[in-house]
């Protein structure tokens, strides 16, 4: 008899893809979840660790490969253990089962008979002899999962659960060659991409001499089209060269982002895709009290400290890429297209980059670097982007504006909810919404893909969050998908989350005051979800939340929660901050119910940084267009500093026979939408706008 | 080729021949050295990852002439502790966890050590505003702060011992 499989497991159903035990006393574990920074390697060994029976420090993790591991597409959304951890967890419960067994037929017993203990096989408690590498020879992996091997029930959790110390952090922390930006390989030689400025863009004039005289070394250049590359042994000559040539190559056909676009409020007017999700509008909306109000968000961008690398190799007809993308499989289909090969012929690699929270360059630096070492057969290449580049060329989180219109009952309570979205597509990936940025110049560019955005049945991407999850008879989105954006849009942490979070959370502060009701109390009063319900009264027990605290005195608190996607983790934050001409956060707490917890030290971490991060987002993050991309660097693209970031206090609700849900994203929303709340109370006066610039703090001011 | 140009790193004496006199340190310390602690961030002296003592100051070496550092002494990561013998601010970054993406970190640890070498007792907000030349994109500030000041007591204790 089978079980249903877990999604990935379901999709790469041979054990043999997922765990392998390669010599005495090592355990292998093959994931195809990549580390990006959120501690997943761990929380996978974890996992393993109880479901095998074998201690942590026996298991190597194997992951993001196209060879060995298995396709789990991306790592994304903060599905890695939602999906890929209870696919490892049965994959682990499968080939356990298996070895029992094989176990018990050699010994003549029944396979209840046996228990293991750090991967020894016992009977009845004592040594039976065996253990799984003395088994490994006559126990074939090679086989398709059952989903009948039983899972270990909570009570018998050693490891899950239990605090475990990042596996990855120590050679971070001694300075070891962990970073794809560390790998070397013989013969290797370094490029930097003249980057085409937009599609269709073409390269008038080279002027080779400048550049190769602004290198004081040897680099030679690379074309294909409109792709330009300049290579060479010195990383300091092809350096030099790469920042020289953005001066010395003209290009016809150059597009730019203007000033005017670079506002949120440009999308109202542009053409869009519509649609509405949900209840139809009311017939009856007549002499009912009215809400309405409209708020907004810019482009956004990941940031990431290090600047996106990719390596490629083409040797012998196969071509080889290390990148630190979320999704090699994906790359690797959209490199088979890009470049004419089969995807048989490509291999694709991961190793580690920085944190990129969403779609950065990664993928486009590791196409550079494929595309370069076609055109150099047997020289291994690593294109490594320049700081201007990353800024400028990846993918920014798209500007969104967010019109709240609520109907209300005689309470004051909401009664009809409609949601009105304007964005950009939070997903233009390679293979999915978008191709990858170096093959746009090549002769015979692939095809943009047709407008379209992340389907709600993986979570939405401008309509993620756009419902409340608050107990309200009728509810709809109305999502415009703008289908020209000024620069390219894509996947941002939490995608449209943020923004819809903040709508709905300010309206639903706004509408408390109107009703004369406390914020908290407002918020029970119109959810009857338990564990929603929970987060909201435990952290405003943990920042000893107090109704009708004065307004106005530029001290203030905010309170807001979500659901993250309406169907993953529960999060409530509760912030304090001051302002006078600006904005300092002082105090931050924070509630989250993630079901089961693998590494609740883990996810405590992950949470804090999305809290930092949002919290830079809302008070200094936009991306300035002016007939170019005008945030280039971290000076123009400030983000925010450690004399900036406030005191954090976060807890887990333990509901550890809830399914195990991610972290990631669910803090992105809850903390925008306090700090616009909190505000809100120090001002008395209301921004609608981010981020909460000084400019628009002071127009608040004057408009009281 | 350019005259060899002598200086130490983590107490050794080292000898660079760049083909330019202009080129970084932290290339040198990356593609002559292998010593690759020491990240690349921005190549604009902006986010603090290519961070390094120099005599004892920190400095970005990420556009620093390799000829400027003549004579001089430079720590890089790898020169403050080993996974045998951690220096205390790095096993108290181990203890607090105190890192997500770990690009970082390097830095961060340099910047900490020559805050605790002239401040050995520093406040949160010392602690802070020694550390904002530094960025950290993840958000593990706090854990990072409580890292240093955890160190300092144990350096405290070790120098009073």
């Amino acid at each position: 008899m089978n079980a249903p499989l877990p999604g990935p497991l379901n999709d790469n159903p041979s054990l043999d893809r997922w765990v392998a035990f390669p010599a005495p006393g090592k355990v292998t574990i093959n994931t195809g979840r990549v580390e990006i920074g959120q501690g997943v390697l761990t929380a996978m060994a974890q996992i393993a660790s109880d479901e095998l029976d074998v201690a942590m420090g026996r298991i190597a993790i194997h992951s993001g490969d196209t060879e060995r591991a298995p396709n789990e597409g991306y790592t994304a959304g903060s599905q890695s253990i939602q999906f890929g951890g209870v696919a490892m967890r049965q994959a682990c419960a499968d080939v356990r089962a298996l070895f029992l067994d094989q176990a018990a037929k050699i010994i003549g017993c029944k396979a209840g008979e046996l228990s293991i203990r750090d991967g020894s096989i016992l009977r009845d408690g004592a040594s039976s002899g065996q253990d799984y590498w003395t088994l490994a020879g006559a126990v074939d992996l090679a086989v398709k999962a059952t989903g009948t091997g039983p899972r270990k029930a909570v009570a018998d959790f050693k490891t899950i659960g239990a605090n475990s110390a990042r596996l990855d952090l120590p050679g971070k922390i001694f300075g070891d060659a962990v970073f794809i930006h560390d790998m070397k390989f013989d013969g290797m030689l370094h490029a930097r991409v003249v980057r085409q400025p937009n599609r269709g863009a073409t390269i008038g004039a080279i002027d080779e001499a400048a550049i190769t005289h602004a290198a004081k070394g040897d680099v030679s250049f690379v074309r294909h089209g409109d792709f330009l590359a300049i290579v060479g042994d010195s990383e300091t000559a092809v350096d030099l060269a790469g920042a020289a040539a953005v001066n010395h190559v003209t290009w016809h056909n150059v597009e730019a982002p203007t000033a005017l676009q670079q506002e949120a409020a440009w999308l109202l007017q542009r053409p869009a895709i519509d649609r509405v999700i949900g209840a139809p509008e009311p017939s009856d909306a007549q002499g009912k009290e009215r809400f309405e109000a409209t708020y907004s968000r810019g482009h956004l961008a990941h940031a990431s400290i290090s600047p996106s690398c990719g390596l490629a190799e083409f040797h012998d007809g196969h071509l080889t890429v290390w990148t630190h993308c979320q999704g090699v499989f994906p790359l690797r289909g959209m490199l088979a297209k890009t470049l004419g090969l089969d995807a048989s012929a490509i291999t694709v690699h991961h190793a580690q980059g920085s944190g990129c929270y969403g779609h950065n360059g990664a993928d486009d630096a590791a196409a550079d670097a494929a595309i370069i070492a076609m055109q150099m057969p047997g020289k291994p290449i690593r294109v490594r982007w320049r700081r201007e580049e990353e800024f400028v060329y990846e993918p920014k989180s798209p500007a969104m504006v967010v019109k709240v219109r609520a109907l209300l009952d005689d309470d004051g309570k909401p009664a009809d909810w409609t949601q009105e979205i304007w964005s950009g597509t939070h997903n233009k990936r390679p293979g999915a919404g978008g191709i990858l940025l170096g093959a746009q110049a090549l002769p015979n560019p692939l095809p943009e893909p047709p407008p379209a955005c992340v389907p709600e049945s993986s979570g939405g991407g401008g309509t993620r969050n756009g419902e409340p999850l608050y107990d309200i008879a009728a509810k709809r989105i109305v999502h415009h998908l703008v289908t020209e954006t000024p620069v390219r849009t894509s996947a941002l942490r939490g995608l449209g989350a943020m923004p819809n979070v903040f709508a709905i959370e300010c309206a639903i502060d706004e509408l408390a005051e109107r009703a004369g009701q406390d914020p908290v109390a407002y918020r029970l009063s119109i959810i009857a979800d338990k564990r929603a319900r929970a987060v909201i009264e435990k952290v405003a027990a943990m920042a000893k939340w107090q109704s009708g605290a004065p307004s106005g005195g530029g001290h203030g608190r905010g309170i807001a929660f979500s659901r993250y996607k309406n169907r993953a983790a529960y999060c409530a934050v509760v912030v304090e901050l001051d302002v006078d001409e600006e904005i300092r956060v002082r105090h931050v707490w924070c509630a989250t119910d993630a079901g089961l917890v693998v590494n609740p030290d883990g996810a405590i971490n992950q949470i804090e940084g999305g809290i930092v991060q949002s919290i830079s987002w809302v008070l200094k993050e936009q991306v300035r267009f002016d007939n170019a991309v005008a945030s280039f660097d971290w000076e123009t693209y400030p983000v925010l500093k450690f004399s900036e970031v406030p005191e954090i206090d976060c807890e887990l609700i333990n509901t550890k026979d809830e399914v195990p849900l991610g972290v990631g994203e669910v803090t992105a929303g809850p903390t925008a939408a306090a700090i616009g709340n909190a505000v809100s109370h120090a001002l008395g006066a209301r921004i609608r706008d981010l981020p909460l610039t000084r400019e628009r703090i002071m127009a608040a001011l004057l408009k009281n | 080729m350019t005259k060899p140009i002598d200086f130490t790193v983590n107490g050794k004496y080292v000898s660079a021949s760049p083909s330019n006199e202009d080129t970084p340190l932290l290339n040198v310390l990356r593609n002559e050295f292998g010593l690759m602690g020491t990240r690349f961030g921005c190549g604009l002296e902006q986010c603090g990852c290519c961070m390094v003592l120099i005599d004892g100051q920190p400095e970005k070496c990420c556009t620093k002439p390799i000829s400027s550092v003549a004579g001089k002494s430079i720590t890089t990561v790898e020169g403050l502790g080993t996974a045998e013998y951690p220096h205390p601010l790095q096993q108290a970054f181990i203890d607090e966890q105190a890192g997500q993406c770990g690009y970082c970190l390097a830095g961060i640890l340099i910047s900490a050590k020559a805050l605790l070498a002239k401040s050995p007792s520093p406040t949160r907000k010392e602690i802070a505003l020694a550390l904002d030349g530094n960025i950290c994109r993840c958000g593990s500030h706090n854990r990072i702060m409580r890292a240093v000041e955890k160190a300092a007591a144990v350096m405290r204790a070790g120098a009073a011992s």
